[in-house]
C-alpha cells in the first residue's frame, strides 16, 4: 500500500468508526483520533518527500500509485504528490484537525455531523492527491455536496438559503468543470492514440489551440467559481456566514484552495497557451476580487460575513499571482493558499467561539473582550496580524512575494493591476485594525460578558494547532518556499517553453 | 432447425412457462393459502432471472425474424433484474385485501408484458418488432388500471391504452412508408438499401414519433405524468424503468442497426428532442408536490440525458446508454421503492409529507438520499459514472453544446433533488410520519438497490463486458 492511498483509506475508516460507535460521546473522541492519526501522517508524509528530494530524486510527482480502473476509456485511479500538494495536505491535516476540536459542543445528531464533516475532508484529500482528472473531479464533487447537509442542518441563519445558493453554485462550477475536462481528455493525445486522463501524461503533449481557447475559460472558471472569482463569488459572504464554525474553517480554509490549487495543476498547466491570451480578462476579474472583497469587509457588522468578504479577496489574490505565471507569484500563491488556509481557520473558529460566549456576531454590540476572554482575544489579534500582511507571520511572506513577482512583469497593463492589487493591503488593515479596536479594545459593552469563562482545553488546542504553522511560515519560510519553488518548475518550464515558438 | 435452437429464446420460453404456470397455479391453488402465491411467483421468476444468465450462444431464427447475440441477453438479464426487485417491492401492496385476489393476474400480466419487450428487443425484422410492442404494451394498460375501483387508476389505464394505440398507429405507418419504399422489413437488408429518399425520411419521422410516445420524449410525453400519477405504485415504478428501458433498449439497437445512412437527419432530431426533453423534464419537475408526479418529469428528464449516449452513434455511446440503464434502474427502483414503503404504511405521497423523516425513519431517509444522488450524478455513487460516460460519449462525437446543456440541466435537476433531501433532513414537521419497521421484502429491495447503487459505479468490469460486446455504426 502507498503512503497516499492512507490519505483516503483513514477518513473512511474513521467515519467506518463514528457509525459503529454507540455512545454518543465518543464520536468526537473517535473523530479526533481519526484525524490526529491523519495530522501524523501527514508529517510523516513532509518527512518522507523532504528526505527523497535530499537523497537526490527529481521525478516531478513522488509517491505515485497508479491503478487501471476503466481500461477502455483509460481512467486510471493515479495518486502522486509534490512540494505543493504535501503542502496542502499537510494545510489540510491542520484544519480538519483543528476543526474537530471547534467543533466540540456540537450535540444535535453529533455523529451525523461529524461523517459528513470527514467525508467533506476525504474529498479535500483526495483532491490534492489525485493526478488522474477522473478521479479529481470525482473528490472535488465529493467535497461539495456534504457542504449542502452540513449548512443546512447545523448552519444558523438563513441556513437553507446559504445552503441551496452554495451548493448549487458549485455544482453549477463543476458542470463547467466537467464539459472542460472532458474537453481536455479528447484532445490530451495526438488523433488516433488513446486518450489520457493523467496529468502527467498530457502534459508533455500540446493540446491544439482552437481546443484550448474553448477549454481554458471553462476549466478556469470551474476552479476560480470555488477560489471566488468576482463575479461567481455570491456563495462565499452567504456560505460562511451561515455555516457552522468547523464548517467554515474547512470551506475558507481548504476548500476554497481547492479552486486555486487546481487552476495552476489543470487550467494552466495543460493549456498554457490560452492561459496567456487570456489572461489579461481573468486578471481584471480578480483584480476587482481583491480590491472589492476588501472594501466589502469594511461596510460589514457580522464578524462572519467580515471574514467571509476577506476571503474573497485573499483568494482573489491567488488567483490574481497564478495568472502572472512568473514562479516567484506563483510560489507566492501557494504560500498564500496555505497561509490564508490557516489564518482564516484561525478567525472562523474564533468567531464561533466568541459567538458562543456572546451569542452575537455583530461587532457594535460587543466590545472590550480583551478583558474577559485574554487567550481568544490574543489569538484574535495575532490571526488579524496575519492577515494584514505583519511581517514575522505567514501573511507578510506570502503577499510580499506575489506583489514582487507580479512586479516583475514589465508591461503596462501588469503593472498597473499590480498597483491596484496592492491597495488591498492598506484596506486590509482598516477593516482588520477596525474589528480589533471594536471588539476587542475599549470598555467593556455588556455587563454580562463578565461572566465569560475564557477558553476551554479543546478550544486551546484548535487555536494553538493554527497559530504555530502560521508563526513558524512567518518566521522561516525558506524551507516551505523551496518546496514549492522546486515543484513550480515543471508548470514554469511548460510556461516557458510556449515563448520558443 | 432443431431444438436445441430454441435455447436462443430461452428468456422469452421460460417466460411464457411461467405464465403458464401461474395459470395452472390460479387453479390449483388452495385458496386459504393465497398469500404464499405470491412468494411462488417471485422464487418462479427467480428462477427465470437466473436461467437467463447462463451464458449461451448467439444466433438467429426464424430466417432472421428473431435475432440471439450477447448484447440482447445481457438487456434481457437488466430488465429481468430490474422486474424482479420490483415484484419483491410490490409484496406488502399484493397483501391488500382488494389486491389479494388478483395476486396471480398481476404477475401474469407482468409476465406477458415482460415477454413482449424481449421479443421487441431480439427482432430482426419490424413485424415482429411490432409484435412485441403490442404485447408488450397492452398488459401495461390493464395493470395501470389495477386497482380500477379508484378513479384515476382507471384513468391512467384508459389513458395509456388511448395514447399506445395512437403511437403503434403512428409508427405503424412510418413502417408501411418504410416498407413501400424499400420493399423488405428485415434489419440486416433495410440497413443495406435504405437510401435517404424524401419518404423513406417521412416513414423514419414517423417511427421516431412512435417510439418517442414510448421513450415520453418531448414532445410526445403529456401522458406521462397523469399515467405515472394514476397507476398503483408499482406499475409506475414498472412503467418508468423497466418499459422505457426496453424502449431505449430497441431504439439504439435500431437506429445504429437499420438506420446508419441517415445517422446525420437523426442526429439533428436527437438533438433538438434531447436538449428539450431534458430541460422541460427539469423545469417541470420543480413544480410537482406528489412525488410519483415528480419521479415522473424526473425520468422525463433522464430519457433526456440517455439521448446523450445514443447520439453520438459511435460503440461508446451504446455501452454508456446499456451502462446507465443498470444505474438507473437501481437507482430509480430504490427511490420508488422508499416512496412505495411509506405510501403503503401510511398512504402519504407527497414531498410535504416527508418533512423530518430521518429523525423517525433515517434507513429510508439515507435510501431515498442516496437514491436521488445517484440520479442526480453525485459521486461516489453510480449515476455519477453513468453521466459521466453519457457525456464523454457525446462529447466523441463533438456534441460539446449538448454536453454542457446537459451538465446545466443536471444543476436544475440537483435543485429539486435537494428539495426532497432537505425536507427529510432539513424541514421542521409537527407531526412527522411515524417511525416505523419496513417489512422483509421491502428491505430486500431496497439493499439490493443500494449495493447496485454502489457497486455499478466502482466495478469497472460491468463496463467494460458491456464495451465489449456493444457496437457503433
Amino acid at each position: 500500500m502507498d503512503i497516499l492511498s492512507f490519505f483516503i483509506i483513514i477518513p473512511l475508516l474513521t467515519i467506518t468508526g463514528i457509525i459503529l460507535v454507540k455512545d454518543m460521546k465518543k464520536v468526537k473522541i473517535v473523530a479526533a483520533l481519526g484525524m490526529g492519526i491523519q495530522l501524523i501522517l501527514s508529517a510523516v508524509l513532509i518527512f518522507l518527500y523532504v528526505s527523497e528530494r535530499k537523497g537526490g530524486n527529481t521525478d516531478e510527482m513522488l509517491f505515485i500509485k497508479d491503478i487501471v480502473w476503466f481500461r477502455s476509456l483509460n481512467i486510471h485511479y493515479a495518486v502522486g504528490a509534490d512540494g505543493i500538494s504535501v503542502a496542502m495536505i499537510g494545510l489540510t491535516s491542520i484544519v480538519v484537525f483543528a476543526g474537530i476540536f471547534a467543533s466540540w459542543e456540537v450535540e444535535f445528531l453529533s455523529k451525523e455531523f461529524f461523517v459528513s464533516l470527514i467525508l467533506l475532508a476525504t474529498g479535500v484529500f483526495g483532491f490534492f492527491i489525485s493526478i488522474d482528472l477522473f478521479t479529481l473531479f470525482l473528490f472535488y464533487e465529493l467535497a461539495v455536496i456534504p457542504m449542502y447537509l452540513l449548512i443546512g442542518i447545523w448552519g444558523s441563519g438563513p441556513k437553507e438559503y446559504s445552503a441551496m445558493k452554495l451548493t448549487l453554485m458549485l455544482m453549477g462550477a463543476s458542470a463547467l468543470l466537467l464539459v472542460g475536462i472532458i474537453g481536455i481528455y479528447m484532445n490530451s493525445v495526438p488523433e488516433g492514440n488513446l486518450r489520457t486522463f493523467n496529468i502527467l501524461e498530457i502534459k508533455q503533449y500540446v493540446i491544439p489551440m482552437n481546443a484550448q481557447r474553448v477549454f481554458f475559460p471553462l476549466t478556469f472558471v470551474g476552479f476560480g467559481v470555488l477560489g471566488a472569482l468576482f463575479p461567481f463569488h455570491t456563495w462565499s459572504p452567504d456560505g460562511h456566514s451561515s455555516a457552522p464554525t468547523a464548517v467554515s474553517m474547512l470551506h475558507a480554509g481548504v476548500l476554497m484552495k481547492l479552486g486555486g490549487y487546481g487552476a495552476f495543476r489543470v487550467a494552466i498547466y495543460l493549456m498554457p497557451e490560452a492561459a496567456k491570451e487570456l489572461s489579461w480578462l481573468f486578471l481584471i476579474l480578480t483584480t476587482i476580487s481583491v480590491i472589492y472583497g476588501a472594501f466589502g469587509a469594511i461596510v460589514q457588522k457580522d464578524l462572519k460575513y467580515i471574514n467571509a468578504y476577506s476571503s474573497v479577496s485573499h483568494c482573489g489574490l491567488v488567483l490574481f499571482a497564478i495568472l502572472m505565471m512568473n514562479k516567484t507569484a506563483m510560489n507566492g500563491a501557494v504560500i498564500q493558499m496555505i497561509s490564508h488556509g490557516l489564518m482564516t481557520a484561525l478567525f472562523f473558529a474564533l468567531i464561533g467561539m466568541i459567538y458562543g460566549r456572546t451569542h452575537t456576531r455583530i461587532i457594535n454590540e460587543m466590545g472590550g473582550l480583551m478583558k474577559v476572554i485574554p487567550f481568544l482575544s490574543v489569538c484574535y489579534v495575532i490571526a488579524g496580524l496575519a492577515s494584514l500582511g505583519l511581517p514575522g507571520l505567514s501573511g507578510f511572506v506570502a503577499e510580499m512575494t506575489i506583489f514582487v513577482g507580479a512586479f516583475q512583469h514589465p508591461d503596462l497593463f501588469h503593472r498597473i493591476v499590480t498597483i491596484i492589487a496592492i491597495t488591498s493591503m492598506v484596506i486590509t488593515a482598516v477593516y482588520i485594525l477596525r474589528v480589533i479596536a471594536i471588539l476587542l479594545l475599549g470598555p467593556l459593552k455588556n455587563t454580562q460578558f463578565e461572566s465569560f469563562g475564557d477558553a476551554k482545553w479543546y478550544e486551546k488546542t484548535s487555536a494553538i494547532a493554527l497559530i504555530l504553522p502560521v508563526a513558524a511560515i512567518g518566521l522561516a519560510p525558506f524551507w516551505l518556499s523551496s518546496m514549492i519553488g522546486l515543484s513550480m518548475q515543471p508548470i514554469i518550464d511548460k510556461i516557458m517553453s510556449i515563448n520558443l515558438f | 432447425m432443431n431444438l436445441q435452437d430454441f435455447l436462443l429464446m430461452r428468456q422469452e420460453l421460460l417466460l411464457a412457462l411461467a405464465v403458464i404456470t401461474m395459470l395452472a397455479a390460479e387453479i390449483f391453488w388452495n385458496p386459504a393459502k393465497r398469500s404464499s402465491k405470491s412468494l411462488f411467483a417471485v422464487i418462479l421468476f427467480s428462477v427465470v432471472t437466473a436461467a437467463g444468465m447462463i451464458p449461451s450462444e448467439e444466433g438467429f431464427l426464424f430466417g432472421g425474424m428473431y435475432i440471439a447475440s450477447s448484447l440482447t441477453t445481457l438487456m434481457k438479464n437488466i430488465l429481468n433484474i430490474g422486474v424482479l426487485i420490483i415484484l419483491i417491492q410490490s409484496f406488502t401492496w399484493l397483501r391488500k385485501p382488494e389486491n389479494s385476489e388478483r395476486v396471480s393476474e398481476y404477475f401474469i400480466l407482468i409476465f406477458s408484458t415482460l415477454a413482449g419487450m424481449f421479443f421487441m428487443i431480439s427482432a430482426g425484422h419490424f413485424l415482429m418488432f411490432y409484435l412485441g410492442l403490442e404485447l408488450a404494451t397492452i398488459p401495461i394498460a390493464a395493470l395501470a388500471a389495477f386497482e380500477r375501483y379508484k378513479n384515476k387508476s382507471a384513468e391512467a389505464g384508459i389513458k395509456l391504452i388511448l395514447i399506445s394505440a395512437l403511437s403503434s398507429g403512428v409508427l405503424l405507418y412510418g413502417l408501411s412508408m418504410i416498407y413501400g419504399t424499400s420493399g423488405t422489413l428485415y434489419f440486416y437488408d433495410l440497413s443495406r438499401v435504405f437510401r435517404a429518399g424524401s419518404l423513406q425520411i417521412l416513414g423514419f419521422i414517423f417511427f421516431f414519433a412512435g417510439m418517442a410516445f414510448k421513450i415520453s420524449i418531448v414532445p410526445f410525453h403529456l401522458w406521462t405524468a397523469d399515467v405515472y400519477e394514476g397507476a398503483p405504485i408499482n406499475i409506475t415504478s414498472y412503467l418508468s424503468v423497466i418499459s422505457k428501458g426496453a424502449a431505449l433498449f430497441i431504439f439504439i439497437l435500431i437506429l445504429y442497426s437499420v438506420f446508419p445512412v441517415i445517422k446525420v437527419s437523426w442526429q439533428k432530431t436527437i438533438l433538438v428532442t434531447s436538449i428539450l426533453t431534458m430541460t422541460i423534464g427539469n423545469l417541470f419537475a420543480i413544480r410537482q408536490q406528489n412525488l410519483k408526479r415528480f419521479l415522473a418529469f424526473s425520468s422525463i428528464s433522464q430519457a433526456g440525458y440517455i439521448l446523450l449516449g445514443i447520439i453520438g452513434a459511435n460503440q461508446l455511446g451504446m455501452t454508456s446508454v446499456v451502462y446507465y440503464m443498470i444505474v438507473y434502474i437501481f437507482s430509480n427502483l430504490g427511490a420508488f421503492g422508499v416512496v412505495t414503503a411509506i405510501s403503503n404504511a401510511t398512504g402519504k405521497e407527497n414531498i410535504d409529507d416527508y418533512n423530518g423523516l430521518y429523525h423517525t425513519n433515517p434507513g429510508l431517509s439515507l435510501t431515498m438520499t442516496l437514491a436521488l444522488f445517484s440520479l442526480a450524478g453525485i459521486p461516489p455513487v453510480a449515476g455519477f459514472f453513468g453521466k459521466f460516460f453519457l457525456f464523454t460519449a457525446a462529447a466523441e462525437k463533438g456534441f460539446y453544446f449538448l454536453v454542457l446543456i446537459a451538465v446545466l440541466n443536471t444543476i436544475i435537476s440537483l435543485y429539486y433533488y435537494l428539495l426532497v433531501v432537505k425536507a427529510m433532513f432539513i424541514n421542521k414537521n409537527e407531526n412527522p410520519i411515524a417511525g416505523f419497521k419496513s417489512d422483509l421484502p421491502t428491505r430486500v429491495a431496497l439493499t439490493i438497490c443500494i449495493a447496485g447503487i454502489f457497486a455499478t459505479g466502482f466495478a469497472s468490469i460491468i463496463f467494460e463486458y458491456i464495451k465489449s460486446i456493444s457496437f457503433g455504426v
